[in-house]
């Protein structure tokens, strides 16, 4: 399993298009994809999921992936992350 | 052939597929299905199809409003496709042995909550969009159109009656007419129709679910509606159609020039309008500015009271837009007619002479601040002047300029920047024409909204259909009452226009121009045709 924290820098925090843009780039790998914000986790492949947890701007969000392609899926997520929240 | 006789706005032609406009809710019955493998199969096949029309939705827009925009469709995508939604509606499907329609509105309400409950603003507005996704699937699963999203070519839109926050929502350039069974003909229906420029029958006897989808031809200037048109018919009107066409391309031809009459009197010709969306159409008419900026879309289009963001963001692509061309943006007008569900304004007997516009801004400070300080820090970025409406004293005018104050130094202590914004009044009551002398000497300007003032002076309900015959808009008592306002306007230097209805009634045009009123600000496309009969009067001879 891998994982990966991020806080987000965004100020609108994870909205409708990136939470739209986050599930496009994961829903291709195999792994098992979540996302964690206090406690509370969904699947990272799930839009209402991803939306549910409201991660706002200076939260802390947990990422992991679990599958026979966690390495290329965290380093995609990790790029994708500071690249847009 | 059928024919219906209604009341008609405008003269114009229409020709095309008439859409039945349902209203937003759907009712989802309840029932109990034997063979529930194949009712998930059913809303499988429902959801399938709806991905498609939104993925069609999608690559239209991406040409039309561009990607950022286009975006919310691929989201919608998404959350059809959403593992948690579908399993919640083939859960309750198969364990419930009930239709596929119950489970999804029994899901949407559950996700709909989700997102209405968050604290945080931006997340709640998305209950809208599972609104939005549940009633795509619902429509489609009742084998019915899925609203006017879905619609290839523009139509006649025909309904029972339509609120005006469901026609701020329409898409403007997909409306051809409109066909109502109930309304008057100063229904808000009517006055978009006349916005528009387009035709509309009002109190039209049809029965709407035998003529959705036929085709029909509407002839303005005999109120009639004509469905499944005769071949005869069809080519007399097409021709007709045509006509109106270059006509309406002769009118541009006035375009550019100034609004001046023979014997030099210049008057300024403004455009009303009720969505930022409708600025197109002013500039494609030339108006000289904004006269009358309808502020209640903002209120109308939502679920929850408009942020000072989301207002500011509005006012300024507005001022931005008219590049230093004057817009008068009138202040909150909720009440009466145009209601919110949020603001929870108890049920009314009386509602036009209830709690409304200005009186539910001075009951509720924090409300009417959030939109001044919206505009004030808009005003930054062109010309913005305000008005306020429905004001009967001059005791209100001073609670609102303290109020006014009081946002401008909160915005001097924040280090805000903000331009010169003009103050003015609506004068749209009795009251209001009266004390116009006193009235005068607190504002700088005048707009003489004669709908409402029509409506008190003769004691007439403008959205009662019996009282049409009665309602005489070129009543003595209401042009009298004009030349009152405008006299005691220029004896204390100030303005005075007309934003109502009447101000675009080309058949008063030489009237008001006498009378010396210094604005008219009617529909964008009225602009013209206006102009056109500016240019050809010399008022010395009138």
């Amino acid at each position: 399993m891998r994982e990966f924290k991020y806080v987000i820098t965004d100020v609108e925090g994870i909205h409708a298009r990136p939470a739209g843009e986050l599930i496009k780039l994961v829903k291709d790998f195999q792994s098992t994809i979540t996302i964690a914000k206090d406690g509370k986790s969904a699947d990272a492949k799930r839009i209402f999921g991803v939306m549910g947890l409201a991660a706002k701007q200076g939260q802390e969000i947990t990422m992991t992936a679990e599958g026979p392609d966690e390495d290329a899926a965290i380093s995609a997520i990790e790029t994708f992350l500071k690249a847009n929240l | 052939m059928q024919t219906f006789q209604g009341k008609s706005v405008g003269n114009g032609v229409a020709i095309g597929k008439i859409f039945v406009y349902k209203k937003g809710e759907l009712q989802v019955k309840r029932y109990r299905v034997e063979d529930v493998a194949a009712e998930v199969a059913r809303f499988r096949k429902a959801q399938e199809v709806s991905i498609g029309q939104l993925q069609e939705l999608y690559e239209k827009s991406v040409k039309s409003i561009g990607e950022a925009s286009a975006a919310i469709f691929e989201i919608h995508q998404m959350m059809l496709q959403d593992n948690g939604f579908v399993e919640a509606i083939e859960n309750i499907i198969t364990t419930q042995s009930v239709n596929a329609e119950y489970a999804v509105a029994a899901t949407a309400d559950n996700f709909y909550k989700m997102f209405s409950d968050m604290e945080d603003d931006y997340m709640r507005e998305r209950a809208a969009d599972v609104k939005d996704i549940s009633e795509r699937l619902l429509a489609v699963l009742n084998g019915k159109n899925a609203g006017m999203d879905a619609l290839q070519e523009p139509v006649i839109i025909a309904a029972d009656d339509l609120a005006p926050s469901e026609t701020v929502q329409l898409d403007k350039d997909k409306v051809l007419a409109f066909v109502t069974v109930h309304g008057s003909l100063n229904s808000h229906t009517a006055i978009l129709a006349r916005t528009m420029n387009i035709p509309a029958l009002i109190g039209t006897p049809v029965a709407l679910d035998e003529i959705d989808g036929k085709q029909a031809v509407i002839d303005g200037a005999k109120g009639i509606l004509y469905v499944e048109p005769e071949e005869t018919l069809l080519k007399t009107m097409e021709k007709r159609r045509k006509e109106e066409e270059e006509t309406r391309a002769l009118l541009l031809t006035l375009r550019g020039k100034d609004n001046v009459t023979l014997d030099g009197k210049k008057v300024q010709l403004y455009a009303n309008i009720g969505n930022s969306k409708d600025l197109a159409m002013v500039m494609q008419n030339d108006a000289g500015g904004i006269g009358l900026f309808r502020s209640e879309f903002l209120y109308l289009e939502k679920d929850n009271y408009p942020t000072e963001e989301e207002q500011f963001a509005v006012y300024k692509t507005v001022a931005e837009t008219m590049a230093g061309k004057k817009v008068i943006i009138r202040t909150l007008d909720i009440g009466a007619d145009k209601q919110a569900e949020y603001f929870q304004l108890a049920h009314e007997e009386n509602p036009a002479m209830g709690l409304r516009a200005i009186r539910i801004c001075l009951t509720r400070p924090e409300v009417f601040k959030t939109q001044l300080r919206a505009i004030y820090r808009a005003s930054a970025y062109g010309t913005i002047a305000i008005m306020y409406p429905m004001i009967i004293s001059v005791e209100e005018v001073r609670k609102i300029k303290e109020i006014v104050s009081e946002v401008k130094s909160e915005l001097d202590g924040q280090g805000i920047a903000y331009g010169e914004v003009e103050q003015g009044i609506m004068i749209e009551t009795p009251a209001a024409v009266i004390m116009s002398d006193e009235l005068a000497k607190e504002v700088d300007f005048f707009s003489i909204g004669t709908n409402d003032l029509t409506q008190y002076t003769l004691a007439i309900d403008r959205q009662n259909p019996e009282l049409d015959d009665f309602y005489d808009s070129h009543h003595p008592a209401i042009l009298r009452m004009i030349q009152t306002v405008v006299d005691n306007a220029h004896r204390a230097g100030i303005w005075a226009g007309i934003c109502g209805e009447l101000g675009a009634d080309t058949s008063l045009t030489q009237i008001f121009l006498k009378m010396g009123v210094d604005e008219l600000s009617v529909s964008p496309g009225r602009i013209l045709p206006i102009r056109r009969i500016i240019l050809e009067t010399d008022v010395s001879k009138l």
